[in-house]
């Protein structure tokens, strides 16, 4: 995501935030069975007013907060989405709009045009409608994102599609990046889906296997040398999902080293996922958000590299890796200090192998997975 | 877009990016779609000169005038190298 950028804890001195990840809300028109929000987000409390998310956007400004996504849940489905643009531009941030395209239309398009959106990202679910129905449960959705993805072009946006991959539509790839630079994307994430959140919940029918994995992986390389040849400028981005590969993702460069995400209600976390790990974070609306950022509890916990067990603690690659993901140690092995599991020096390792083993004898239709939604979210709630 | 730049080339960042002083890391920053590259004084001093009018060679002439001490040619090398450097990267277009 951001080059040649020191990690927090490479001097042994916490950085800035240069990465604020506003979720404006966990209200969302779409049910996608790998959402990465929270399983019990429908007990989540109050959004944060219009204020208060002013007030957030000046204070990680100052703090050296650049680089901005509003994100949710859908962020369209605030009504006071193009204030917070305009005045998160005002201050100097370089805005993103992270979206599922539901609730955009021309008008307001140009009105985030006015007010200084930078960039929007919108999330497609497949090639065709047929598939994006059976994953996002709306049959409408398809449609309306082509119209957008057409719209927010031709109103001369930079526009990144991302797509997120998983067994039910990985087979499609070479049809869905067609389809990415018909609409004239810039940039293209394939972003094999994740375990977290909704996506753990369903997981056994998600996971692709590992022959749809290396056929997407080609389909991707060819794609690529096309693109080349015929000096089309739209980078494709492919997400190696964790569960194949042999060591940890870097997870957001560090806790707590350079991103910083603050929830619908104010909680303040150190990526989106982190609200299903075993702790408190604190909110803006008790604490300033740079004591949150360097002194709290939650935020130093997991910086720096003493809190390691081994095998990462004597590990010479700890320094690339920074032990992996919390989020996935914690959901996997019960510890969120563990070394992620991912890595094939884990002594828990074998919970990936058995996660694919177990992926490979669901036979669920992607309809039949979990849907993400407010219903389903209860049953959470009261667990 | 794929030819090599010359000194009548004209050079743009790529639409919707965009060059920002950031007071707190004290250095130029490009900021783009997701992401950011911090950029050293001598790159952001080059950026800051492409308004999409000024060909490369004027470009060269300014930052020259305002760095007079540079050794003779020193200057003109640098634009072209790290021009071509960022166009490869995909930050800026030329014509």
């Amino acid at each position: 995501m951001t080059d040649h950028t020191d990690t927090a804890t490479a001097n042994g001195q916490t950085g800035a935030p240069l990465w604020l990840l506003a979720e404006l809300t966990y209200r969302c028109p779409l049910q996608c069975s790998y959402c990465s929000n929270p399983l019990d987000f429908a007990g989540v409390g109050e959004e944060l007013t219009t204020a208060e998310w002013l007030d957030v956007l000046t204070q990680a400004r100052a703090l050296g907060a650049v680089q901005l996504g509003f994100s949710g849940g859908e962020p369209l489905v605030r009504q006071d989405l193009e204030s917070l643009v305009a005045e998160a531009r005002r201050l100097g941030f370089y805005t993103n709009l992270i979206t599922s395209a539901l609730g955009l239309d021309e008008a307001r398009i140009a009105a985030l045009h006015e007010a200084g959106l930078d960039h929007i990202q919108i999330s497609l679910q497949a090639s065709d409608p047929d598939v994006a129905a059976a994953v996002a449960g709306s049959r409408k959705a398809h449609e309306k994102k082509m119209a957008m993805a057409r719209s927010v072009k031709a109103a001369g946006y930079p526009m990144v599609l991302n797509v997120v991959l998983h067994r039910h539509n990985i087979d499609r790839l070479d049809a869905i990046i067609a389809l990415c630079d018909e609409l004239g994307a810039d940039a293209v994430e394939l972003a094999n889906c994740q375990m977290y959140g909704w996506a753990h919940l369903n997981r056994a029918g998600l996971l692709p296997s590992r022959k749809q994995l290396e056929a997407a992986e080609a389909t991707t390389t060819r794609w690529r040398e096309h693109l080349a040849e015929r000096g089309r400028e739209m980078r494709l981005l492919f997400v190696v999902p964790d569960y194949y590969a042999d060591r940890p993702k870097a997870c957001m460069g560090g806790w707590g080293s350079i991103f910083m995400t603050v929830a619908p209600d104010g909680a303040v976390l150190p990526c989106h996922s982190a609200r299903l790990l075993p702790m408190a974070f604190p909110s803006v609306r008790e604490r300033p958000l740079r004591e949150i950022w360097y002194d709290s509890e939650p935020f130093n916990r997991y910086r720096g590299e003493a809190w390691m067990q081994e095998p990462c603690r004597s590990c010479d690659e700890r320094h690339r890796d920074v032990g992996g993901c919390r989020c996935q140690a914690y959901l996997l092995t019960g510890d969120p200090a563990a070394t992620d599991p991912v890595c094939d020096l884990s002594p828990n390792h074998h919970l990936i192998e058995a996660a694919r083993r177990e992926a490979e004898g669901d036979t669920r239709t992607a309809r039949e997975l979990t849907p993400r939604n407010a219903r389903e979210s209860r049953v959470f709630c009261r667990a | 877009m794929n030819a090599a730049i010359q000194g009548t080339s004209v050079c743009r960042l790529r639409p919707g990016w965009r060059l920002q002083w950031e007071e707190h890391q004290q250095r130029h920053v490009l900021l783009y779609p997701e992401g950011m590259v911090q950029l050293n004084d001598s790159a952001g001093a080059i950026l800051g000169e492409l308004d999409g009018r000024r060909d490369v060679d004027g470009v060269i002439r300014e930052l020259e005038a305002r760095y007079p001490q540079a050794p003779e040619g020193a200057i003109a090398r640098d634009v072209h190298d790290f021009l071509a450097e960022a166009a490869q990267q995909g930050w800026i277009h030329h014509d």
